[in-house]
């Protein structure tokens, strides 16, 4: 067999960006999120992601900025690291080795050096308690700090981040887990815990959900599951304590969060309201309605200017005071995933649900969602328990102009609904437009679908299978009396009462394969003439596969009884079989190439082969954790040129695949990871420039520059020393105002200075150079400057140049 | 047990009747509480919440206000009278007429030497009260529209008075107004409409809370006439307004039925001495209509208004969890028997406030309401008395029914003010239980009554709730408030075995903790060892033969022993056989013919007969 080598498993796109409280840096431009394996930068403004803070190796479980300096920020993963980063460039400053897996992060700036995490009690992964500790961080130059030393502050506290608040400066923690909230007084070393009843009188449920606690009054707000809110107070009294209620929501309370100031509470849940309430005039609350998905997150900026909320469809919210939405950062919407996972031949992107009703439409190459296309076209309630229709199948023909999907509501009570939709490609305003519902299309669940290959000569074809023991071909015909074409049924086949599970047209479109339990029955689309029956008992035929170009004489599936079978349609036999639990088989439409997914002590592994070679190209044990039901090969925008043996299949298309836990992965090889990371690289100093008035004043020169010159030889001037002028200016700066000497003097020696430096070096670098200079604090070979004080420099920038800049002119 | 035929007699529609007032005595733990058909009733706190006394009413006479001076008890209401009540023989004392209009609220200063009453002609009229009545002093400043709250300061240098619109506050020392606090009217439609501060607080930081008809609690600076924080609570009134006594927690009545409780807390933990602020914390909500009287006692939030319920809500802060005064109580019908049964005869009376029901019995005379009666077991006497007297009737039903009065030959100085009334089994005598611990025996002959002996109470300690001759023993039975049972042997004069070893063993906890009082003792006429008693929610038989129950037994164990096989069944029973099938029972009789007469009124049907509530927005709908 041949190893995997070079090629490994990667998040590349779509991974959660709702998983955690995401944080808005101090000058709210930036909003950092956890991020599958790592945390990501996004602009507020243009919601652009700027750049991947990368270094875990395991789940990101929580962002924190450093309460001592609002540049870094720490995050803590899964992989048992605290790690701090310099998120303006994206480098990472230290990891601190935990040792056990931390499941969230908390700091005050009362606390100086010490971290609050939450890690499983016993130390072991699988421990169902956990506990907060706090960790202090040593101080020392590595970049990698050993800090296990760990002291518990509570015990038995919910690994939900939500739950734990710190408050007002950091003179108490609050935790609630279950019915009760727990506060810890660090100066009195004190603890109170105050519980609630199981049930009140109307059936609600009073567990806690979230916890905020105001930042100036001593008050902690707590989210409980009938939708209740309370403001204890009085909490160092074990008796006389208080609270009092608020109610709007109607469902589980999903976060709480206080204004910096402490003038509003804001809060968030299923209804899909931002819910703002003026503290000590609770009666008076304004309401942001409409957000599209259940809140699960809500951050405020450190001014109290923008408000952030996450929401369950993988999607962050930027809102400007309360009001107005100014951007909405998306990621793949990864719901309920009930479609297989499709490429569209038309776009190339990846299509599956998105939103509720709807099929999402996202670039896996720019790692955006395009478009939501709604199936449904119904309201959706934003509520639980519900029963709303749901789209459940998906299929395109093979040139993107036909899109079919089928939608299903299940009613305990009523029977199923199901509808079949037929969507026509537009090419005016490229988007699908729906051609023809069939509603009620079987009498029961839909199993299979699949569209026929349509060569020049042959009209579009469709063919379902559901559980009603019925497969259906669908035409588009022309009926006299309507005035566009429309779909109709053209063929109803049965095979001796069995239930149709799956279906699948040859390459050449001249052969329909449809697998009744055990029995595979091979049928000609043109005459519905029953060809063969080809079985393989015992278990029922789990996929059906067609081979292509050289190997279309082939024809695969895998049965539920751990069998991949491998028939040969020119002699209707058996070609080969093996014994194996395939969860998914998957041909690639661009190559030969089968990729099967095999289940095997709670992991999968990855084949990838031809039907007519013994030999697998390429295997990967354990690519994830628990079964792939779902994978694509999506072509390659451009072909990749490798020639290696082992990673060849990847050259013209790209294999993506949904783990249990909704991560979309991908494979990459060294090559293409060579690249993307010099690209990546580029990107981070482009964009992570600071926008000073420096910049302001000098910024566009530097483009036009940058225009005539390649990336390559940029780069190498960024790191030629600075030139003599700018030091001049840098002393300027530095120095403190009273003592320099009178403006009026300093004035003409300063114009001069830049007068000089612009005509000697107008085709030169030399402008870049106060930019550059900001870069350089926060360069990694310049750490301990930047770590002693970073700020200090650009504020007297800041400071000193408003001033400047009005003697000049 | 065996078991009874049951009449379930529904047809009883008593109405009680609304709560408009409130007092709390809290030296006495007393609370007066005046309905809205003139009867003061007087709960003693200390005593399991019993209803110890009754005023009965009189037609013309609507109580708007109470007030507690000491132990003096004074009433106001909109004929413009001040009332005072005599306690001790249940009646009004002596009443003044204000000269004011209709008097909407009195209230006394702290140091008890004042009191204030506000009238519909906008005076604010101090009284001086005096060791045996009171006297009028003198009026402050004259305002143009009716003063419908007052509060003094605990000074009782400074009186707020709330009105049309506003506020005023007063310089008891001159009479002059000092300061005038404009009241915002509602939003929208009702801006039009002129707010009523219909309840007013004067804190000793001279902090003064105002509840209005725009829904509003207001805190104001006294010394400035600042308005400092408007708390809005409700969309409609706030009626009512009580502060504890230490001034820390302050609760607020609405037109919806729900209670605001706000705190004066500090903003932060650790610095208790500064920063409080009035906070709104909890709401409760146990009435359906107007909260119109409210009192905060130390340890429980006590209302009541329109639905006629009078709510003991504990605070859990305050008190013992899982203790008798944790327990929320709801007091709906008045402790003592209004109905009376002739067990022979199988005759039903049903007692009014103005008039008696026998089958349809004959109206009382005079303006006095009635304040208990009884019928005898032969069907022959019927007994009732009002507040000033006690009449005796003699029936004679043959066909058709008709009534003599009999005048008692010498006077009964004992039988004036009377709790209870019963007869004995032969229908030979009357046993009236008084407010004074006290049991009087009257024996009545066909055409005389005497008085025979008066029984005083060794324990004395706790109201008698019920009493009963035993038919065979002449045993009295009697039950208290604080629900212990006695049984007193007329002939030896002195308690029975029994009841001595009921005292030594205790009685069973889960006895104890009922929150009703027992309203009648009866006896099987078969079997001389059982004793039949109920309150509102039970109904339970002693078996004198059995023995007492054990703290550790069940005490609710009818159901289960049911079940169990005959043996076993023997070894577990005890001496308490109660059935909790029936509820909200008003009276229970055993009649001879082993026949069991209950006379239910469902508090539903009580609730129907109410005026619809004020509208509220319920969600989902």
């Amino acid at each position: 067999m041949v190893e995997h080598g070079d090629i490994r498993v990667v998040h590349r796109g779509g991974s959660k960006i709702d998983f955690r409280q995401p944080v808005i840096t101090n000058d709210s431009r930036f909003l950092l999120c956890a991020s599958g394996e790592c945390v990501k930068v996004f602009s507020t403004s243009t919601e652009e992601c700027i750049h991947d803070l990368q270094g875990h190796t395991d789940l990101v479980t929580g962002v924190l900025l450093r309460p001592s300096n609002h540049l870094q920020v720490y995050s803590c993963s899964i992989d048992g690291t605290v790690r701090l980063w310099d998120f303006t460039d994206g480098i990472l400053i230290k990891t601190y080795v935990i040792g056990c897996p931390v499941y969230s992060i908390y700091a005050s700036a009362n606390h100086e050096g010490v971290i609050f995490i939450v890690v499983p009690m016993l130390g072991d992964k699988r421990s169902e308690l956990f506990q907060l500790v706090a960790v202090h961080l040593p101080q020392s130059g590595d970049q990698l700090v050993e800090s296990r030393e760990l002291s518990a502050v509570l015990s038995n506290v919910s690994s939900n981040p939500a739950d734990i608040a710190f408050g007002r400066g950091g003179e108490y923690i609050a935790s609630a887990k279950g019915l009760q909230l727990k506060v810890f007084f660090f100066k009195k070393q004190k603890s109170y815990e105050f519980s609630l009843k199981e049930d009140n009188k109307k059936g609600g449920l009073n567990t806690f959900t979230c916890v905020a606690c105001h930042p100036k009054d001593d008050c902690i707000a707590t989210g409980h599951g009938d939708g209740k809110i309370r403001l204890w107070r009085n909490f160092n009294h074990k008796k006389e304590y208080t609270y009092s209620t608020l109610h709007w929501h109607h469902n589980a309370v999903s976060s709480l969060c206080f204004t910096p100031e402490g003038t509003n509470l804001l809060s968030g849940g299923v209804e899909s309201v931002l819910v703002q309430w003026r503290y000590n005039q609770e009666s008076q609350r304004d309401f942001l309605p409409r957000l599209g998905a259940a809140i699960t997150h809500i951050a405020v900026s450190p001014d109290g200017a923008l408000f952030c909320t996450s929401h369950s469809d993988n999607k962050i919210t930027i809102i400007q005071s309360c009001v107005k939405v100014s951007a909405v950062i998306q990621g793949l919407v990864k719901g309920d995933v009930q479609t297989d996972l499709i490429v569209d031949p038309r776009s190339k992107a990846l299509v599956l649900n998105g939103k509720p009703g709807h099929l999402q439409f996202y670039s896996l190459q720019r790692d955006k969602l395009l478009y939501n296309l709604d199936i449904v076209q119904q309201e959706y309630i934003h509520e639980l328990g519900l029963e709303q229709f749901e789209v459940v199948k998906a299929a395109f023909d093979a040139s993107g102009t036909w899109l079919a999907t089928v939608e299903e509501r299940k009613q305990k009570s009523a029977e199923l609904e199901v509808n079949l939709k037929l969507w026509a490609f537009d090419e005016q305003t490229q988007s699908f437009v729906l051609n023809t519902t069939i509603s009620a299309p079987h009498e029961a669940r839909i199993t299979a679908m699949c569209f026929r290959q349509a060569t020049d000569s042959q009209t579009t074809m469709l063919v379902s299978t559901s559980k009603d023991g019925h497969f259906k071909a669908w035409q588009l015909a022309t009926p006299a009396h309507t005035e566009g074409p429309s779909w109709s049924c053209d063929f109803v086949g049965t095979y001796h009462g069995l239930v149709p599970e799956c279906c699948c047209f040859s390459a050449d479109s001249s052969l329909l394969a449809v697998s009744f339990q055990e029995v595979v029955t091979v049928w000609s689309p043109t005459s519905w003439e029953l060809l063969t029956t080809l079985s393989q008992p015992p278990g029922a035929i789990r996929d059906l596969c067609f081979g292509r170009l050289s190997c279309s004489k082939y024809l695969l599936g895998t049965t539920a009884k751990n069998l991949l079978c491998c028939w040969n349609l020119l002699t209707c036999s058996l070609e080969w079989s093996t014994s194996m639990d395939i969860s998914l088989l998957l041909a690639d439409p661009l190559s030969e190439n089968m990729a099967a997914f095999c289940c095997q002590a709670g992991c999968t592994d990855l084949f990838v082969f031809k039907p007519s070679e013994p030999r697998p190209l390429f295997s990967h044990k354990a690519v994830c954790s628990g079964t792939v039901t779902r994978a694509v090969f999506a072509p390659r925008e451009k072909m990749l040129d490798s020639c290696e043996e082992n990673s060849q299949w990847l050259n013209r298309s790209q294999l993506h695949f949904l783990t249990q836990y909704m991560d979309l992965m991908t494979f990459t090889t060294k090559a293409e990871d060579d690249r993307l990371m010099a690209s990546s690289k580029q990107l981070v100093i482009d964009d992570s420039v600071a926008m000073t008035p420096f910049y302001l004043l000098l910024g566009k020169h530097r483009h036009q520059q940058q225009e005539n010159q390649d990336p390559m030889s940029s780069l190498s001037a960024e790191r030629t020393p600075l030139p003599q002028s700018s030091v001049a200016i840098k002393e300027l700066l530095q120095t403190p105002a009273h003592v320099l000497p009178s403006t009026s003097f300093l004035c003409s020696m300063f114009v001069q200075s830049l007068l000089i430096s612009v005509t000697d070096l107008r085709s030169n670098h030399s402008e870049r150079h106060y930019p550059q200079m900001e870069k350089t604090w926060n360069s990694g070979n310049q750490q301990h400057l930047f770590q002693e004080n970073p700020d200090d420099h650009q504020m007297i920038c800041r400071l000193h140049l408003p001033q400047l800049r009005s003697i000049c002119t | 047990m065996g078991e009874f035929k049951v009449h379930r007699v529904r047809f009883f529609d008593y109405m009680p009747s609304a709560i408009r007032a409130m007092a709390f005595n809290s030296r006495t733990e007393r609370l007066a509480v005046a309905r809205a058909d003139g009867a003061v009733e007087i709960f003693n706190f200390s005593d399991n919440y019993y209803q110890e006394k009754v005023i009965p009413g009189r037609d013309g006479r609507a109580v708007e206000a109470l007030c507690w001076v000491g132990q003096r008890l004074f009433s106001a209401g909109l004929n413009g009278e001040i009332t005072e009540y005599d306690l001790e023989n249940l009646k009004p004392q002596y009443v003044i007429e204000a000269y004011g209009g209709p008097i909407w609220t009195i209230s006394c200063n702290n140091q008890g030497t004042h009191l204030a009453v506000s009238c519909e002609d906008g005076t604010v009229k101090l009284f001086e009260i005096l060791k045996e009545k009171i006297q009028f002093q003198r009026n402050l400043d004259r305002q143009k529209s009716r003063i419908i709250s007052l509060s003094w300061h605990p000074s009782g240098a400074q009186i707020a008075a709330g009105m049309m619109d506003m506020i005023r506050i007063f310089d008891t020392e001159t009479g002059r107004a000092t300061h005038r606090l404009l009241v915002e009217r509602g939003v929208g439609a009702s801006k039009s409409r002129e707010v009523v501060v219909w309840s007013i607080a004067f804190l000793s930081n001279n902090t003064i809370v105002s509840g209005d008809s725009a829904g509003k609690v207001q805190i104001w600076d006294g010394l400035m006439g600042t308005l400092v924080r408007t708390h809005l609570v409700t969309k409609w009134d706030v009626l009512a307004l009580a502060v504890s006594q230490d001034e820390s927690s302050l609760i607020a009545g609405t037109s919806e039925g729900t209670i605001v409780q706000f705190q004066f807390l500090s903003s932060t933990v650790d610095r208790q001495d500064r920063d409080h602020e009035w906070v709104r914390t909890r709401t409760f909500k146990n009435h359906s209509h107007d909260v119109k009287a409210l009192a905060l006692t130390d340890t429980a939030v006590v209302s009541g208004g329109m639905d006629t319920q009078l709510v003991v809500h504990p605070l859990l802060d305050k008190v013992e969890k899982n203790t008798q005064e944790a327990a929320q109580r709801k007091i709906a019908f008045p402790h003592r028997s209004l109905v009376g049964c002739a067990k022979k005869a199988g005759l039903l009376l049903f007692q009014f406030p103005d008039h008696l029901e026998l089958w349809r019995l004959g109206e009382s005379d005079g303006n006095d309401h009635i304040c208990c009666s009884a019928l005898s077991p032969c069907g022959g006497w019927l007994v009732y008395s009002t507040v000033s007297s006690v009449r005796l009737y003699k029936l004679q039903h043959n066909n058709n029914i008709s009534v003599n009065k009999v005048r008692p030959q010498q006077r009964i100085i004992q039988l004036r003010s009377v709790h209870q009334l019963c007869f004995s089994a032969d229908s030979s005598k009357l046993f009236a239980s008084s407010s004074q611990s006290s049991v009087v025996v009257v024996a009545l002959n066909q055409l005389e009554c005497k008085y025979l002996q008066t029984l005083r109470h060794k324990s004395g300690h706790s109201c008698p709730t019920a009493v009963a001759i035993h038919p065979t023993t002449n045993n009295l039975i009697s039950v208290h408030a604080d629900q212990q049972i006695f049984e007193f042997s007329l002939q030896q004069k002195e308690y029975t075995e029994w009841s001595r070893k009921l005292q030594k063993q205790g009685l069973h906890g889960l006895w104890l903790k009922r929150d009703t009082p027992v309203t009648s003792v009866g006896f099987n006429p078969k079997n001389p060892t059982h004793i039949i008693l109920n309150d509102t929610f039970m109904f339970c038989i002693i078996d004198q033969s059995l023995p007492l129950p054990e703290s550790s037994t069940i005490l609710y164990n009818q159901m289960t022993l049911r079940s169990l096989p005959a043996p076993e069944r023997t070894r577990q029973s005890h001496a308490f056989k109660i059935c909790k099938n029936f509820q909200h029972v008003l009276s229970m009789s055993l009649l001879d013919d082993l026949s069991l007469v209950v006379v239910e009124r469902p508090l539903l049907d009580v609730m129907a007969q109410l005026p619809p509530p004020v509208r509220q927005k319920k969600f989902a709908t």
